[in-house]
């Protein structure tokens, strides 16, 4: 078991690097929990794969510490790690049956005989690989080898973490929920620390505990999926979580009111949930909220809007409007109607986040009857 | 790939199989012709039957030569594909000594079979060649033109640095193909630098080197030029391989019949070795 | 242990240069040095091998009659290749297999068994001493190779642009012009280069083809060594100037070099 703590890390792959942009991981400080199910989620380029290479020791760090149950590992080799690591495309010996592969490790290990015949079998049982353990890994196909992969990182009765770098790129769409349900089931069962990278957020949400959002080299957020979902701490995160993902505006902020930059000053008005005063000057503020709190409104209230386009997606609609120049996305009922192309749109207060040069500000509770 | 059934395909195939028709049938029907028939000069022939045969199956000189051929094949074979291996596997993998290297290992493939036959020719002279004059520096008496053992000494050096950087290319590029996923999921698995070649690297290299393998035995078996530059198949004939000395009956003795008997045999020995290394690769692609 | 293995590919370049070095050493000696001394660097340097292979017409005349019949063959084998690989990869027609393998086998033929009736064959069509009998005769190995390497990159095209492109209206001639050939450019290169390489080098059939009008500069060479006595100086400088060819060919397709190997179809 595995508590890993990240400790001022920072990676650059250039030798000299000049500059913050220069870094593909930006200094970060982060404990992984020993046993919690992580997914480290971002888009390509944003540093997850480096980051979690850092990890299990294929990278080593240009900067800070990495601890394992308060032991510094930054200097030892990977195979002195006690972390499996699942690829992106299945890793198999081609010239070895499936029993050989998943002994490998502990051959290597020189690990007693029996003892291996022992922890083969066990993990072969966990991932309904049993039937197939005498014959050769070339032939299988992509979800089996990728279960190998995985079995000869569980065969270790010293793993302590497993890494997963988006192991389900290559397996068959129908055959990727089995996989996941496969994992989240052995999490259940061996508690081990399992670090999950993707790109892809249903993933992600369906798999983790904690959800760790990466994006250009920095950590943006951390939280439970709901947290993300409701709380997005970065502008990135409320555009990258959610299809449609949340909709950001240029505002400004006065107290508790904001107005959609390049408004008359005098025009419309959006009321906030909360204050804000602390904002520095010159920052540049935003506006997000999700299209599920964007409501479409008929009877004179709120802002008003042009439909610039309605998209059915079955069980509800898309309906992008147009408030002065910024784009907006509402959801609404399958059966709600719209008549023409002027709409009144209501932004629900208490679902809306103010942005200061791409993060959260927290604000606080408006008093009532603040102008 | 799916592939359509077109019998046009004929069409485009036509100049290709003229071309390559016309070199390869014309010619052979011309040696299987001479090969079963005898002359007494004036352009009068008969029919011999298989008495051609007979007489190079049964003929010492070819006996020889085959003997010498197979030696040579066999030894550089057991030289080249070890040393072309170990040369890719030494050889860096990124940045800019890759390109360096390659252009500089491709060099000898890419110099004429003459000139690489007088280049070993003017190096291993006696005295005034720098291999030949270091040798007897060292206390050897070396002298390729004399002695039959320093004549195969020079010639299985030149063949090997003729055509081993063939092997390293090859091994080489069968060697980057292999994603980096595949070593590093080798170090987590604790694996020794052993294993990873005998797991990782050899069985993701066995394809391409079954090509060399195939390309080196063909063309070694075939060669000519090089060693008749060189040591022009003596001293005596020790250095004399099969087509060193089909060519001095041919071209040489102008004795068309054995000489045609002798090229049938030849090439079918080729045809059935290679054809056995073909079907080995077909059945390995078929496999993976 | 690790920081030594540069040593293996560095030392082996060093076994194949210092041939070639001997080679350009002996070239700028004159012919009494290279018989009378044993230097490694020429005493008395000398251009004077180069300027009578420059000033000679025999010699230049024998550079530009192999530059001429690799030419040729090179762009036969090429232009004869595309079409017919492009039906081994699309297309199954009878006997297409049975066809393929023995395009194979003329690559396994050895040039010493073609001597003879080459010679007998292109004489008696009046092609004897020409540049187009050599070319042509080199087709007997080349173009199978050339289908073969060219087979591979095509396969790698997917079937779906071909007809993509005529869903588009495209005809197969322009298609093949203007869209197929370019996603196999580096195909072509690298089968171009193939065909240079093995065509450059061959000597037994370009100087069993030729006398005195084609005769390419290998046949030179070694009709200089015997019947002059033994200019090495001469034989030298001229071996040096071959080389510059292909070292010039390969140094454009350096790029190529690793990925052409790596179709394994060579």
């Amino acid at each position: 078991m595995a508590r890993i703590h990240l400790d001022g890390v920072a990676h650059s792959y250039l030798a000299a690097p000049q500059g913050p942009q220069d870094f593909a991981v930006k200094r970060l400080d982060h404990v992984w929990e020993d046993g919690g199910a992580y997914a480290l989620l971002g888009p390509s380029g944003c540093g997850k794969t480096t980051l979690l290479n850092i990890i299990s020791g294929l990278i080593t760090p240009s900067q800070g510490h990495l601890l394992f149950d308060g032991a510094d590992v930054t200097a030892l080799p990977t195979a002195a790690r006690n972390i499996a690591q699942v690829f992106q495309f299945p890793v198999i010996y081609d010239t070895m049956t499936v029993g050989e592969n998943l002994a490998f490790p502990l051959r290597n290990r020189h690990v007693a005989g029996a003892e291996v015949a022992k922890r083969v079998a066990e993990v072969a049982q966990m991932l309904d690989l049993a039937p197939i353990l005498k014959k050769k890994a070339r032939g299988l196909t992509a979800d089996v080898k990728q279960k190998i992969s995985l079995g000869r990182g569980l065969v270790r009765p010293d793993v302590a973490a497993i890494l997963f770098d988006e192991p389900l790129t290559v397996i068959d769409p129908h055959l990727k929920w089995m996989l996941r349900s496969k994992l989240k089931e052995l999490h259940r069962q061996l508690k081990l620390t399992m670090i999950y990278v993707t790109h892809d957020q249903t993933e992600a949400l369906t798999f983790a505990d904690k959800v760790v959002v990466m994006y250009e080299g920095e950590v943006v957020q951390i939280g439970t999926p709901e947290e993300l979902f409701e709380r997005p701490a970065h502008t990135f995160v409320g555009y990258f979580i959610g299809s449609p993902g949340m909709n950001v505006a240029p505002v400004q902020v006065e107290g508790n009111r904001a107005r959609l930059a390049n408004l008359e000053a005098g025009g419309q008005q959006i009321s906030l949930g909360r204050a804000y005063p602390g904002i520095a000057a010159g920052a540049r503020t935003e506006l997000g909220i999700r299209p599920e709190y964007v409501r479409i409104g008929r009877n004179g209230a709120g802002l008003s809007a042009r439909v610039v386009k309605v998209d059915d997606v079955g069980r509800y609609r898309i309906v992008r409007v147009d408030i002065a120049g910024h784009i907006f996305n509402a959801i609404t009922a399958e059966e709600a109607r719209i008549d023409g192309d002027r709409v009144n749109v209501l932004l629900d207060p208490a679902n809306i986040h103010i942005y200061a040069d791409s993060r959260r500000v927290e604000g606080e509770p408006s008093r009532a009857g603040a102008a | 790939m799916d592939k359509s059934w077109n019998n046009k395909g004929w069409f485009m195939v036509l100049p290709v199989l003229l071309l390559v028709a016309f070199n390869a049938i014309v010619p052979l029907m011309t040696v299987v012709n001479y090969s079963v028939q005898e002359t007494f000069g004036d352009n009068v022939f008969f029919f011999h039957g298989v008495g051609w045969f007979e007489d190079v199956m049964h003929s010492e000189r070819f006996h020889d030569a085959l003997g010498r051929q197979l030696a040579f094949t066999g030894i550089i074979l057991l030289i080249q594909v070890p040393l072309g291996v170990a040369i890719a596997l030494a050889m860096p993998r990124k940045g800019v000594w890759v390109s360096v290297c390659l252009v500089l290992m491709a060099l000898p493939l890419l110099i004429p079979w003459n000139v690489v036959g007088a280049i070993w020719n003017i190096l291993s002279l006696p005295d005034i060649g720098l291999l030949g004059h270091w040798l007897r520096d060292l206390g050897f008496d070396y002298n390729y033109t004399r002695h039959p053992f320093d004549a195969w000494f020079t010639l299985i050096l030149m063949d090997v640095w003729h055509w081993t950087s063939l092997v390293v290319l090859l091994a080489y590029a069968g060697l980057i193909s292999i994603p980096d996923a595949y070593y590093q999921a080798a170090k987590i698995d604790g694996a020794s630098r052993l294993a990873v070649f005998r797991y990782i690297q050899l069985p993701k290299m066995k394809r391409v080197l079954t090509i060399a393998i195939l390309l080196r035995f063909m063309d070694s078996f075939m060669i000519y030029t090089e060693p008749a530059v060189l040591t022009g198949g003596g001293p005596g004939n020790s250095t004399t391989l099969l087509s060193i000395d089909l060519v001095k009956i041919a071209l040489g003795q102008f004795d068309l019949g054995p000489a045609a008997a002798m090229s049938i045999i030849y090439f079918l020995i080729v045809l059935f070795l290679s054809w056995i290394f073909y079907t080995l690769m077909m059945r390995n692609e078929a496999q993976s | 242990m690790k920081r030594l293995t540069w040593l293996v590919p560095a030392l082996y370049i060093l076994f194949l240069m210092v041939p070639i070095y001997w080679l350009v050493n002996m070239s700028f000696k004159t012919t009494n040095e290279i018989l009378g001394a044993f230097t490694l660097w020429p005493e008395n340097f000398t251009f004077d091998n180069y300027a009578k292979i420059f000033t000679d017409p025999t010699w230049y005349n024998g550079y530009l009659n192999s530059i001429i019949y690799v030419t040729i063959n090179t762009v036969i084998s090429v232009t004869a290749a595309l079409p017919a690989a492009y039906a081994f990869s699309r297309y199954r027609f009878v006997g297409d297999k049975h066809l393929f393998f023995w395009l194979l086998t003329n690559r396994m033929a050895p040039p010493a068994v073609f001597a003879l009736p080459f010679f007998q064959l292109y004489s008696a069509i009046g092609l004897f001493d020409t540049h187009i009998a050599v070319a042509l005769s080199h087709c007997l190995f080349n173009i199978p190779l050339a289908v073969w390497i060219l087979e591979g990159f095509m396969s790698g095209v997917p079937k779906e642009i071909d007809e993509t492109a005529y869903v588009d209206g495209y005809s197969f001639p322009k298609f093949f012009a203007k869209i197929f050939m370019p996603l196999i450019a580096s195909g072509i290169g690298v089968t171009a280069f193939f065909c240079f390489m093995f065509s450059w080098v061959e000597l037994l059939l370009a100087k069993t083809l030729t006398s005195v009008a084609a005769k390419p500069i290998a046949a030179v060479m070694t009709r200089t060594a015997s019947t002059s006595g033994y200019e090495l100086g001469l034989l030298a400088a001229a071996g040096a100037l071959t080389i510059i060819p292909g070292a010039v060919v390969i140094y454009f397709v350096r790029n190529y070099i690793a990925k052409g190997f790596a179709l394994g179809r060579v």
